[in-house]
């Protein structure tokens, strides 16, 4: 169960994402999970071991490593990323859902027997369009991911107090005597690889208001679409009972003109 | 030279033998275990079964252990007397979190196996019939032998009947374990937080010696993180035995 493992169910659901779902995928897997693996998890490996304080006070380095790393950039970045990967498990599990609800329709409606198989695979097969519930759902998960990534930047800034990472703290946390100065481990190049990954999630939350902004954009020209339609049919449908009316007053007009020359004529005889 | 290089080729293989020995019992191969169930469970169940590697396996995996790696090259005394350190951790860390949660998941994914178990020996009593029924009938119906035994292979029994049982009682020991890891990691650790400091007086330490352990900040996070993951999987379990119940009555 690792990051392997995870792209391989996020790849299932990207069958059903729109382009720039899978673009933000292609990012959060190639930029950030690629880069945690292979580079940032050596960088912060010898963190703890490599902390070093001006004193012999056995057990006032770990004191400070603690104060000044309650929780490690890498902790952080592996749970910001599992869950903002989450979310498209909802959408996932919302197109299962709605397969096997067509599934069963169909065997009711053919009967077992006369339901062809390769029938069966294709419906399985098919991308269902994102509109109505599913647009809801998706949507919802768009959301949830902009949360998450927002929450956990935001929990790393002030946690570390900004992005940079400094070379000294002043540690004075019992039982280190007096103030003590504790030298961080590779402080430049642990600043290099948070900017990174910041930027590389800032990207990802650009990615999805994007996204976000082309499903309302889209959803609004599907209502539009649909309200304009009716309209014009409506329009049609009055333009259609004027001319009744006018056909029925024409018809009135000739039958009363008819009787008065009638009647004129009884009484010029 | 040829024997040479057929003597690198069995290292070669054995060393490869070995590894894949290794990796074919770990998390992955559990899942493919798992998942092969999961098509009998009922949708909580497969909810259940996707926190459960998201949000406990992974996590454990890619995060946990590495908080978890120094606990004793990093957990420090205030004494130079030999043996001291080791003696001081072995009292306060007896089992580790990380090998208590390893148990406990693989305790808890084990019920599962009951139902996948129950599944094979109900398709194997029905392929049996169906094989001797078509022995008697001499392939009567329009589909071959081999067809209705493909699809009673791929086809999902409904949980009724004795599957609603094993189903049942699966769930309960899947709560069982649950409870019994988070009850044993509590009393073990006297809650699920980490100090920062422990005295200890063990033979050989002289007289109360203070002991530093490492990451307890970090430590602290992930534990509470367990537990909360650990009792949404309860509350996921507890609702699908409700469903189950509940569906049993209103049959």
């Amino acid at each position: 169960m690792s990051w392997g493992a995870l792209y391989a169910q996020l790849g299932g659901v990207n069958k059903h994402s729109t382009s720039l779902g899978k673009i933000w995928l292609s990012v959060l897997f190639i930029f950030r999970v690629t880069i945690l693996v292979l580079a940032a998890e050596s960088v912060w490996g010898d963190e703890q071991s490599d902390f070093t304080c001006n004193t012999q006070q056995p057990g006032c380095k770990n004191v400070c490593y603690d104060h000044f790393f309650p929780v490690s950039h890498i902790r952080l970045w592996c749970l910001q990323l599992i869950f903002v990967s989450t979310p498209a498990l909802l959408v996932a599990m919302h197109v299962a859902y709605r397969k096997r609800g067509d599934k069963r329709s169909m065997l009711a409606s053919r009967g077992a027997e006369r339901t062809p198989p390769a029938e069966l695979e294709t419906l399985k097969r098919r991308r269902l369009p994102i509109a109505g519930p599913l647009w809801w759902t998706y949507t919802c998960s768009l959301f949830f991911r902009l949360l998450f990534e927002g929450g956990f930047m935001y929990a790393l800034y002030f946690v570390y107090d900004g992005f940079r990472m400094p070379r000294l703290v002043k540690c004075e946390q019992w039982p280190c005597p007096n103030k003590v100065d504790c030298f961080i481990s590779r402080p430049t190049e642990k600043t290099v690889f948070t900017i990174f990954m910041v930027a590389s999630s800032a990207a990802c939350m650009v990615l999805n208001v994007a996204e976000l902004c082309y499903l309302i954009a889209k959803a609004l020209t599907r209502c539009l679409a649909r309200s304009g339609d009716g309209r014009r049919r409506y329009g049609h449908a009055d333009g259609v009972m004027a001319d009744d009316a006018l056909l029925q007053n024409k018809k009135n007009e000739m039958l009363l003109s008819s009787s008065t020359d009638s009647s004129s004529n009884k009484t010029m005889c | 030279m040829p024997a040479i290089v057929g003597g690198e080729n069995s290292q070669q293989k054995r060393a490869g033998l070995q590894q894949i020995q290794h990796e074919s019992m770990s998390w992955p191969a559990l899942y493919a275990q798992l998942a092969g169930a999961n098509r009998h469970s009922t949708s909580l169940g497969k909810v259940w079964l996707s926190v459960l590697f998201i949000f406990r396996v992974m996590v454990l995996v890619v995060a946990a252990e590495s908080v978890w790696g120094d606990e004793q090259s990093d957990f420090t005394c205030n004494t130079l007397q030999p043996g001291c350190e080791n003696v001081c951790y072995d009292q306060f860390f007896p089992v580790s979190h990380i090998r208590l949660w390893c148990l406990q998941l693989v305790f808890v994914s084990t019920p599962t196996l009951l139902v996948a178990t129950h599944v094979a020996y109900q398709n194997r009593k029905d392929k049996r019939r169906l094989l001797q029924a078509s022995c008697r009938a001499g392939f009567l119906s329009s589909k071959g032998p081999d067809e209705e035994l493909e699809a009673l292979k791929k086809r999902r029994l409904p949980i009724s009947g004795a599957l609603w049982w094993t189903y049942a009682c699966s769930l309960l020991f899947r709560l069982l374990f649950e409870g019994g890891f988070m009850y044993a990691l509590y009393v073990v650790y006297d809650g699920f937080q980490m100090p920062r400091l422990v005295q200890c007086d063990q033979w050989p330490c002289p007289n109360l010696v203070d002991c530093f352990i490492s990451r307890p900040t970090e430590k602290t996070v992930f534990t509470v993180f367990m537990a909360t993951a650990s009792s949404i999987c309860m509350v996921l379990n507890m609702a699908e035995l409700a469903y189950l119940v509940a569906k049993a009555v209103t049959r």
